[in-house]
């Protein structure tokens, strides 16, 4: 099966409230849906952002809408008020969540973006 | 009376594009139709800073671009009776109400503007309510701003006395939108179905263009047409709460995609939006592209509103200072590290300090640093212009000044080939928040004549 990044299967935006990061997936198309429920799992997305050591991740599933929500907790260095950070918002993190590889079958491959 | 109301959103934050409200008010004029537009622009710690403005000049503390956002509309919306309904009074209501006043008066224009106040907390009483139900309160001396979130009721009573301009502090942002419809159309203070909707119209409105385009695009994967002129968003909600997100004229787009990033913006469980006016509930809200930019929202709902008013409290937090120099060129990389490591080693001891290589590895590493031992792997596509930033934090401005000039020394003391050093220090707004009851908050409501007699 290929292999490639998230990002040429879905969206995301991120928002921040205190040292809480949400970023939403949505699927490009509704039948790339299924699989991002099963790669883009709770332990996966934890994983990605290990290094900024989430206390717990979250996710929210929305059929209708083929998009999740994931809840970020501890990710923030305390927030927009109190990270060094550039980005104290961690709005860009919502990319990070799209560098995800997956392994895609190629039934679906049709349905994702092109390579870059 | 109609069954439809628009309500266009002339800005999403404080800082957003002026002219904006322009193409809002001209499609909202040209559709004839019941119509308000709001200007949402208050931000977590806007009001904090809007305070100490206040405090340097008791007539500041509002919105800062309040006359340039307004001036180009005013006439057009209290003409074509498009109540303007905005969170830009921020620590001071009553001053940008003089401002607006001032605008009405250089227009010859006659109107009456409602000024919503009561959620400032740092009187004596709201002090007390803080101190009641805040674990984690500062001392007096280091608050500098406390704000209960207010709900549409107050809106709704300015409304209905008449007033075209609404002014506020603190509401929650989406009260902006749902007011002007329990307004139009008798919704009941428990409707929670569509208080629900209303509610989550005004979540769709509130960032202005992130629902039309703006803060989407990615070039080849989500292009946005015009992205230089971007037609902010107007909504249809109907009698029944019915929701149909569009835009007007100009660039962007609205279309499922744009509108379900915007649906989970800032949203943890998606079954529970709270508000001061309801819970609203979009576990099961799907989207209908009806096309031309027009996209329906179906099955939101709501539940009881919470019990308990969020108060965000703002305090001085000590100072952060941010110091920067750029290397190029064969092991820039290794000279740029080197620099963050000998400004570390000099810096005052216990300062809270961060080393970041931009264009290597910043945004996406947490305060730890836990990448800048493996900077090098962060590297992997051989960027040769870099650009290292230090960080620091500290509740004593001296210790900041001093880390900064450490940053400064790197021009003859440092590795080789620094340069282009640029460095600031400005004072750090801390906040918390906690949850009030709702009798503690009180809102005010007051009506001012502007313009001729």
């Amino acid at each position: 099966m290929p292999e490639m990044p998230l990002h040429r299967l879905a969206h995301a935006r991120a928002g921040d409230k205190g040292d809480r990061l949400n970023i939403s997936l949505v699927a490009y198309e509704p039948e790339l849906f299924p699989l991002l429920l099963e790669a883009v799992t709770e332990s996966a997305v934890a994983k990605l952002f290990a290094h900024r050591r989430p206390t717990a991740v979250k996710r929210y599933v929305l059929p209708k809408l083929i998009a999740m929500n994931f809840v970020l907790d501890g990710v923030l260095d305390g927030g927009v008020t109190q990270a060094l950070n550039l980005d104290t918002h961690g709005k860009t993190l919502s990319f990070r969540l799209l560098e995800l590889r997956l392994a895609v079958p190629n039934a679906l491959v049709k349905f994702a973006r092109p390579a870059i | 009376m109609s069954d439809r109301m628009l309500i266009g959103a002339g800005a999403g934050y404080s800082g957003d594009r002026v002219d904006a409200p322009g193409a809002v008010v001209r499609d909202l004029q040209e559709a004839g139709e019941p119509a308000a537009i709001i200007f949402e622009t208050l931000g977590e710690r806007t009001l904090a800073a809007a305070q100490l403005r206040r405090r340097q000049n008791p007539a500041l503390g509002y919105e800062p671009k309040l006359a340039a956002l307004l001036q180009p509309v005013l006439k057009d919306c209290v003409e074509s009776n498009i109540p303007i309904i905005g969170n830009f009074g921020a620590a001071n209501p009553s001053a940008a109400a003089d401002i607006v006043a001032d605008l009405a008066r250089e227009a010859g224009l006659r109107l009456k503007i409602g000024v919503v106040s009561g959620d400032d907390m740092l009187d004596a009483g709201g002090r007390a309510v803080l101190r009641e139900c805040c674990d984690d309160l500062p001392d007096d001396t280091l608050l500098v701003s406390a704000n209960a979130y207010l709900g549409a009721a107050p809106i709704v009573e300015a409304l209905g006395e008449g007033a075209q301009v609404i002014v506020t502090g603190r509401v929650a942002d989406p009260s902006l939108t749902l007011a002007p419809l329990i307004h139009a159309f008798g919704w009941r203070h428990d409707d929670w179905v569509r208080l629900g909707r209303g509610t989550m119209a005004g979540h769709l409105l509130e960032c202005g263009a992130q629902v039309s385009g703006g803060y989407y695009a990615d070039p080849g994967f989500k292009d946005v047409p015009g992205p230089e002129c971007i037609g902010y968003p107007i909504a249809e909600i109907g009698r029944d709460g019915g929701i149909v997100i569009g835009k007007a004229r100009g660039g962007g787009l609205v279309n499922r995609r744009t509108v379900t990033e915007q649906l989970l913006y800032e949203v943890h469980d998606p079954g529970a939006y709270l508000t001061p006016d309801v819970t609203a509930d979009i576990g099961n809200a799907s989207l209908a592209d009806l096309g031309n930019d027009r996209v329906r929202v179906d099955g939101v709902t709501g539940h009881p509103r919470p019990e308990r008013l969020k108060v965000t409290i703002c305090f001085d937090g000590g100072w952060i200072g941010e110091g920067e120099i750029s290397y190029y060129g064969p092991n820039a990389l290794a000279r740029a590290r080197l620099a963050g490591e000998v400004v570390r080693r000099r810096s005052p001891p216990g300062i809270r300090i961060r080393c970041d290589v931009i264009g290597v590895l910043s945004v996406l590493d947490g305060d730890a640093g836990r990448g800048w031992e493996q900077l090098e792997a962060f590297a992997a596509g051989g960027s040769t212009d870099v650009r290292l930033r230090v960080a620091f934090a500290d509740n004593d401005r001296k210790a900041v000044e001093r880390g900064l000039a450490e940053v400064e020394a790197l021009y003859c003391a440092g590795p080789a080939g620094g340069g282009g050093i640029r460095s600031q220090m400005r004072p750090r707004i801390a906040a918390i928040s906690c949850l009030v009851p709702r009798d503690a908050v009180k809102a005010k409501v007051e009506l001012r004549g502007a313009g001729h007699a």
